[in-house]
């Protein structure tokens, strides 16, 4: 699996040029993470309202970005020449590799900013960050399929996020779900049976997705 | 190595492109794919070279005795065609490395290093592709085709953008792909048809 590493850093070399996917990303993420902040104000709102909040800002800034990287190849004609040297199994693993590092670095940008701006306490810091780690191999999974099925039809934008939401609705209620635990106590018990349902649906995506993919990347 | 179309059709939707198209290919033949614009010479291409499937009949290759699969073919082809873009951010050298790995090649110059001179454009290596002109993407294309030297060779619109002196160096590295292994090029150029030993028409 090799290809798949060159193909990834082809991208990344890509994105280093164009710095296309991460401006979307994290303009989105910074856009609606001040109008959330200036919306609730002084008054603090509920740890459940700010997880939710917190999967709610991941989901859509990620939702920005991670579909370009298959659009791109198929705007400027280059999807088949990728063809005649990759297999499919490889591109997809290339292209998820990608988008699991751009969500990471989103996480590592806009999950500290939430926890200064909104006065959102974490008393496990550990269990959020598996929570968010987890979480964003099922988002980066989902994401990296849906971008593949959406690049070979017209509309490109909006279907996106309209597609991926319940195909990804299992690790957004599972995350916001962790994350509340991991905002109230410090016990890991209770966030057991939730961090099992992410990890399941994760895995679950991913093998699919390396599965399916051969049919929706050959049309 | 030997390749055979076997009663070929394609549709897209209701629509038939391609109908009942049966030959036979060795290596040192060339072959043309020749009809109107839209007849289907593109698509008959992207058949055989495996980019897409036909709606009925079979492609083969043989080497001697054995049957290739998808993946092998990949290995052994070389294409280029107007839909086959290089990455437009990255410059020559880039693609050409990658390309280069992707195919388990050396990961050096080495490869296209002598193609970049013989297409004029040794020098440019390092330049991004959206800054060249379009006749020097299509020789770029031909550097990216050949670098693996493919024992077949797919070309769509040869002289695609070409100079006159662009056209003598493509000629040349056709006439030596022909020496090497199988040729199939779609055109409607008088010229071009003279490399064919066969010619395949496509109908509207
Ligand atoms: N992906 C596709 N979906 C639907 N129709 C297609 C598709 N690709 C090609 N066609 C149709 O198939 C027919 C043949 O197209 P093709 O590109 O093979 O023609 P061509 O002989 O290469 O033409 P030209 O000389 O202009 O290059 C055309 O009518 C075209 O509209
Ligand atoms: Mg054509």
């Amino acid at each position: 699996m090799i290809k798949a590493y060159y193909i990834f850093r082809k991208d990344l070399l890509q994105e280093f040029k164009t710095r296309f996917a991460m401006n979307a990303i994290l303009l989105f993420a910074v856009v609606t993470l001040s109008a959330v902040s200036f919306a609730i104000g002084t008054f603090t709102a509920r740890q459940e309202v700010l997880s939710a909040l917190l999967w709610i800002i991941l989901f859509f800034s990620s939702m920005s970005g991670l579909s370009h990287i298959f659009v791109k190849e198929e705007e400027a004609k280059t999807a088949d020449t990728l063809k005649l040297v990759a297999s499919a199994s490889a591109i997809f693993l290339g292209k998820f590799l990608f988008n699991i590092v751009l969500l990471f670095l989103l996480e590592i940008i806009v999950v500290p900013l939430f926890i200064a701006l909104m006065n959102f306490n974490v008393q496990n810091y550990l269990l959020l960050f598996f929570t968010l780690f987890i979480g964003s191999f099922g988002l980066a999974g989902g994401g990296t399929m849906v971008a593949a099925i959406i690049s070979k039809s017209g509309a490109k934008g909006a279907l996106f996020t309209v597609l991926s939401f319940p195909i990804l609705l299992p690790v957004l209620v599972s995350g916001i779900s962790a994350t509340k635990i991991a905002s109230q106590e410090q016990g890991w018990m209770t966030a057991y049976s939730e961090l099992q349902t992410l990890f399941a649906f994760s895995v679950v995506i991913i093998t699919a997705s390396i599965l399916l993919f051969d049919f929706v990347w050959n049309e | 190595m030997k390749l055979i179309a076997d009663h070929i059709s394609k549709f897209f939707g209701e629509k038939r492109v391609l109908k009942n198209i049966t030959f036979e290919l060795n290596s040192g033949q060339c072959l043309a794919v020749v009809g109107p614009n839209g007849s289907g010479k593109t698509t008959l291409l992207r058949i055989l070279s495996a980019l897409i499937p036909p709606s009925s009949g079979k492609v083969q290759y043989f080497d001697g005795q054995i049957l290739l699969s998808k993946e092998n073919i990949f290995t052994h082809t070389g294409f280029l065609g107007p839909y086959l873009e290089l990455y437009d951010d990255l410059t020559a050298e880039e693609n050409l490395n990658f390309f280069s790995r992707m195919r388990g090649l050396k990961d050096d110059r080495s490869t296209w290093w002598n193609l970049m001179d013989r297409v004029g454009l040794g020098g440019r290596e390092e330049d991004a592709v959206k800054t060249y002109s379009s006749g020097m993407k299509q020789r770029l294309k031909y550097v990216f085709a050949l670098m693996h030297q493919p024992e077949i060779l797919f070309v769509d619109e040869p002289r695609s953008n070409l100079d006159m002196q662009g056209i003598q160096i493509v000629y040349e590295l056709l006439r030596e792909q022909k020496s090497r292994g199988m040729l199939l090029i779609a055109t409607n150029e008088e010229q071009d048809l003279a490399f064919a030993d066969f010619r395949v028409a496509v109908h509207d």
